[in-house]
């Protein structure tokens, strides 16, 4: 398999303080990998360091075969960013909106994507409506039909589903996965939603501190921390430090 | 650099405009004003017939060309901050646009601005004050060049300084002009200037754009000295600008400021 996203020795230090620590891992053409731990763990900055938004300190990016300083337009131009932190103008109806980033995206025949998109995440009703009039899911859903302009090869979604409902969360979450099997399209994902990951992820990466504690599909990273399920997991990984701090305390 | 990535941008602040009545009014609300009062001062003052002939060109003249610079610097740092405030940013550097192409739709948008303000000041300053400024004929386009290359100049090392520092630094986008207006001797020639101000007016292009001017009002001869200083400190000053962006450009990516930009 075609390895899309290839990170080594990845860090990332601000002022001192390292937020990603020497992290290597690879995501395969037509792979989910989730990127999970807690807040503050590094996973943002991860994926920032991966779309040329942040400069790592240290550490070489190669995705899809490029290196990210040379050919930072040619990757860019295939692949695709949402977040559920990051808004679209709200001044612009979100047909203006989407129509400015496939322009960006040098996508052709653009009507036509839009109006497909549109009625993928069912916001035909309110395509004229200026952004500021939606709700955080409508945006949401407009952001992710932008992530999907280009046709991207790799998808870069910080907890992209966050502010959905569950049965949008749930669709969109079947729409990926079905990009995913058609076209091959691989994602790395961040979530706190542990059974999306379960659901989603071909793969798991557990970050904590900057580090990798973990990786591996769910089920293994289940049956080596001896829980029943990737919540369960996150709470002992997260919680183990704690307990030792609490028992040394007490 | 890729047209249609710019002109993609350059839309988007378009299609801003083309709703809000608050923006659109910023366009020409304050020029107009500005005409409006110094027009009439400068109208009731030449009524004390003094030594100054043609009163009125000079300041009319004077201010029409002062919002050139003006416009130009605000289109560029007030379009960014739209993009700050509605916390765009991050999506428009993850397209392919690059940094550079993204300044030169700033460029683009400011001289749309500049275009539709500077109309309807020149047609107000015609039928109110008589005053045409196309009198100035072919002249003009140096003058108005280098009031524009100028803006732009300080206009993007505006933005890249907001860029970096972030909210507190805003008021920069409004204010920073001014801190060039004593020194550029819009309404006054340089020699009124103290002689270390006069100094520091010597390195400033629109100091030289406008003695320029007062020379054609005055003598209607071509300003070749000043205008020969105008272009070369504009080229030092639109390359110092590009440099400046460039690495605090590079120094916010190090710093991973761009997601935190307008927080
Ligand atoms: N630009 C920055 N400057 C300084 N510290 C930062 C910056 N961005 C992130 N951090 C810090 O790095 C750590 C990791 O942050 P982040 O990647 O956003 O975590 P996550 O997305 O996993 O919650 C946090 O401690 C955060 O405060
Ligand atoms: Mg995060």
């Amino acid at each position: 398999m075609e390895t899309v996203v290839e990170a080594r020795g990845l860090t990332k230090e601000f002022n001192g303080f390292r937020a990603v620590d020497n992290i290597s891992f690879d995501i395969l053409r037509g792979e989910i990998v989730g990127l999970l731990g807690p807040n503050g763990a590094g996973k943002t900055t991860t994926l920032h360091m991966l779309l040329g938004l942040t400069t790592p300190t240290a550490g070489d990016i190669r995705i899809l075969g490029r290196n990210l300083e040379k050919d930072r337009e040619e990757i860019l131009s295939r692949v695709n960013f949402s977040s559920s932190y990051v808004s679209l103008p709200y001044s612009l109806t979100v047909w203006e909106n989407l129509s400015v980033f496939a322009g960006l995206y040098g996508v052709k025949r653009p009507g036509e994507k839009l109006k497909g998109l549109i009625k993928t995440f069912e916001i035909e009703d309110i395509k004229d409506s200026a952004t500021r009039k939606l709700s955080s899911g409508q945006i949401t859903r407009v952001s992710l039909a932008k992530s999907l302009l280009n046709d991207p090869e790799v998808l870069f979604l910080d907890e992209p589903t966050s502010s959905l409902d569950p049965d949008m969360a749930d669709r969109t979450r079947k729409l990926l996965k079905d990009i995913k099997e058609k076209k091959g399209l691989s994602i790395l994902y961040t979530s706190h939603n542990m059974k999306e990951m379960e659901e989603m992820c071909d793969r798991i990466i557990f970050l904590d501190r900057g580090k990798i504690l973990a990786e591996g599909r769910p089920s293994e990273v289940m049956r080596e921390f001896k829980g029943a399920s990737l919540e369960e997991v996150f709470l002992k990984i997260a919680r183990k430090e704690k307990t030792c701090f609490d028992g040394a305390d007490g | 650099m890729n047209l249609p990535r710019i002109i993609a941008c350059t839309t988007r602040y378009l299609y801003l405009y083309k709703r809000s009545l608050p923006r659109l009014m910023e366009v020409f609300y304050w020029p107009l004003l500005d005409l409006l009062v110094w027009g009439f001062v400068s109208t009731y003052l030449s009524g004390y017939k003094g030594t100054l002939p043609d009163f009125v060109s000079f300041f009319v003249g004077a201010l029409i060309l002062w919002d050139i610079l003006f416009r130009c610097q605000q289109g560029i740092s007030v379009s960014f901050l739209e993009d700050m405030w509605s916390r765009n940013l991050l999506n428009i550097f993850v397209s392919p646009l690059s940094p550079l192409e993204y300044v030169v739709s700033l460029l683009v948008i400011s001289l749309v601005k500049l275009v539709l303000a500077s109309s309807v000041m020149v047609a107000v300053a015609w039928l109110l004050y008589s005053f045409n400024i196309f009198t100035f004929g072919v002249l003009l386009v140096p003058l108005v060049a280098n009031l524009i290359i100028m803006g732009w100049s300080v206009g993007i090392i505006t933005t890249a300084i907001i860029l970096r520092y972030g909210q507190e630094t805003e008021v920069l986008a409004w204010g920073i002009a001014f801190l060039f207006q004593p020194v550029s001797a819009v309404f006054y020639p340089v020699s009124v200037l103290p002689p270390a101000i006069r100094a520091v007016a010597r390195f400033v292009p629109s100091s030289h754009v406008f003695e320029g001017m007062r020379r054609i009002i005055r003598d209607g001869t071509l300003p070749v000295e000043e205008l020969a200083w105008a272009f070369a400190l504009n080229a030092a000053y639109i390359c110092f600008a590009i440099i400046f962006f460039s690495w605090n450009f590079r120094e916010v990516k190090k710093k991973g400021l761009l997601s935190k930009v307008g927080e």
